[in-house]
């Protein structure tokens, strides 16, 4: 068990010798993934694991794209999906270019869920998506554009229940046990770190999409990332959150309207 | 001490396969103002979002609800892990959510909630096993005996599924092993020693 002034201690010595700031990430997910990191390594303690770590950049490396990978699927919640269909696609129909912030892409699945809709809707040519994340090694196999083929059965049911107008064996090629998705989906994606934590806005667009990483932050870290998404949206512009996220913790709450309480999709207003 | 005059902070309880008829049979038992939290992590389908919960609070008269993000534990609910997150309790007494990867092929699991509530509450934990046909809850079980919580586990003639509370039993750290009716008791009896605040 990891007791929590050794927790602090620590975290704190990653951000001095790093810079990587996870004192503001919810505690509970943070021990749990970094003691598993512990258990795979045969690490006994947080204090060897501060001297593995922060001597070692290259054991810092490993460790952190450990500890800040993320999973996620194909059309996740499909009716959010759905929805966006409905009630964002016409009103971004109306720019003449449009600019997406995936914040949190992880290994890249949400990504090219939203260039196959954008695609259908007949938006993707004018559109350019920015897919952001902390973790270097799950942005390269975003870039690379490849998924196991083992949830393949799943991300079927979810694209059609997501209102997919096509077959979805249209946007990928099988091979072995991966399949490749098409690579023209890909011209309009810019992939790129970026550490909501730390980093700050870096252009404006007309929809943000930020899913299931909100919850791993503290409520304090909720705010200022909202702050940073509002900042970073155009009058009017639409945010997409996860499922169990709100605007419940931002000082910005009056600035947003819901477009769709149930799917988390909100209006910049004011 | 009689695990049922222990004092309680918090009662956690695993259930899968099987459980909600189960769960019914429980919490109907227990009055509005039941005076300790519980907590419930029953498997269930990712796209069924808030039926569980409607269900059951037909049948009980303590309130039943969803657990939220950040939500602050207060007893007098019942919370259930939603849909496709994992549950966590953090030291600050409120409930944090996550997507890490599923727990012994389940999303929410049993063992991660048990595992965070044993870190939190730790001699002041009361975990149940009920119903269910893996193995999820048991590493979290031991964990939970092992910093002086209170354990019980579904009597398996009992259950329809038993393998759960089997594999529960069988880590060694299932103190009292009973059956339905049995376990609202005990819930009721534990209800009476609490502090009153």
């Amino acid at each position: 068990m990891i007791a929590n002034e050794e927790y602090r201690q620590f975290l704190e010595s990653v951000r001095f010798v790093y810079g990587y700031d996870f004192t503001e990430y919810a505690e509970a997910s943070v021990i749990r993934r970094i003691s598993a990191f512990m258990d795979g390594k045969k690490i006994n303690s947080l204090k060897d694991l501060g001297k593995m770590v922060l001597k070692d950049e290259t054991a810092f490396e490993h460790f952190i794209q450990e500890i800040t990978v993320n999973v996620t699927e194909m059309f996740r919640d499909p009716f959010f999906y759905k929805s966006l269909r409905k009630n964002v696609i016409n009103r971004l129909a109306t720019y003449p270019f449009i600019k997406i912030w995936i914040a949190g892409c992880s290994t890249g699945e949400e990504v090219y869920s939203m260039a196959i809709l954008f695609r259908e809707e007949g938006l993707l040519e004018r559109t350019i998506i920015y897919a952001t994340d902390i973790n270097q090694d799950a942005l390269q196999k975003a870039r690379n554009g490849i998924s196991s083929i083992t949830h393949m059965k799943s991300f079927t049911e979810n694209y059609l229940k997501a209102g997919g107008k096509k077959s979805f064996s249209d946007y990928y090629k099988a091979k072995y046990n991966a399949v490749l998705w098409d690579k023209s989906l890909r011209q309009n994606i810019v992939f790129s770190a970026h550490n909501l934590a730390m980093d700050r806005s870096f252009n404006e667009f007309q929809l943000i999409l930020c899913r299931n990483v909100l919850i791993y932050f503290n409520q304090s870290l909720q705010n200022k990332v909202i702050s940073l998404f509002y900042e970073s949206l155009c009058p009017f512009g639409f945010l997409g959150l996860g499922n169990k996220e709100s605007l419940l913790f931002s000082e910005k709450q009056k600035c947003f309207e819901e477009v769709d309480k149930r799917e988390k999709i909100f209006m910049r207003t004011k | 001490m009689n695990p049922d005059q222990k004092k309680y902070d918090a009662i956690v309880i695993g259930a899968s396969a099987g459980g909600l008829y189960i769960m019914i049979r429980i919490l109907k038992l227990l009055p509005a103002n039941f005076n300790i939290p519980i907590i419930v992590v029953q498997h269930r389908a990712k796209d069924e979002r808030t039926l569980l919960e409607e269900v059951l609070q037909q049948k009980c008269k303590v309130k039943i609800k969803q657990a939220d993000e950040k939500e602050l534990i207060q007893p007098g609910n019942v919370y259930f892990a939603p849909p496709d997150y994992h549950l966590l309790i953090e030291n600050d007494g409120t409930f944090s959510l996550n997507c890490d990867p599923p727990v012994n092929y389940s999303r929410p699991s049993i063992d991660v909630l048990f595992e965070t509530a044993a870190d939190v509450y730790k001699q002041r934990l009361l975990a149940i096993i009920l119903t269910g046909a893996n193995k999820d809850g048991s590493y979290g079980i031991k964990k939970i005996a092992l910093q002086g919580g209170t354990t019980i586990a579904q009597l398996p003639e009992t259950a329809d599924y038993p393998e759960m509370p089997r594999a529960a039993i069988s880590t060694g750290h299932v103190q009292l092993v009973l059956d339905a009716d049995a376990i609202g008791q005990f819930l009721l009896n534990t209800m009476k020693n609490q502090d009153v605040c």
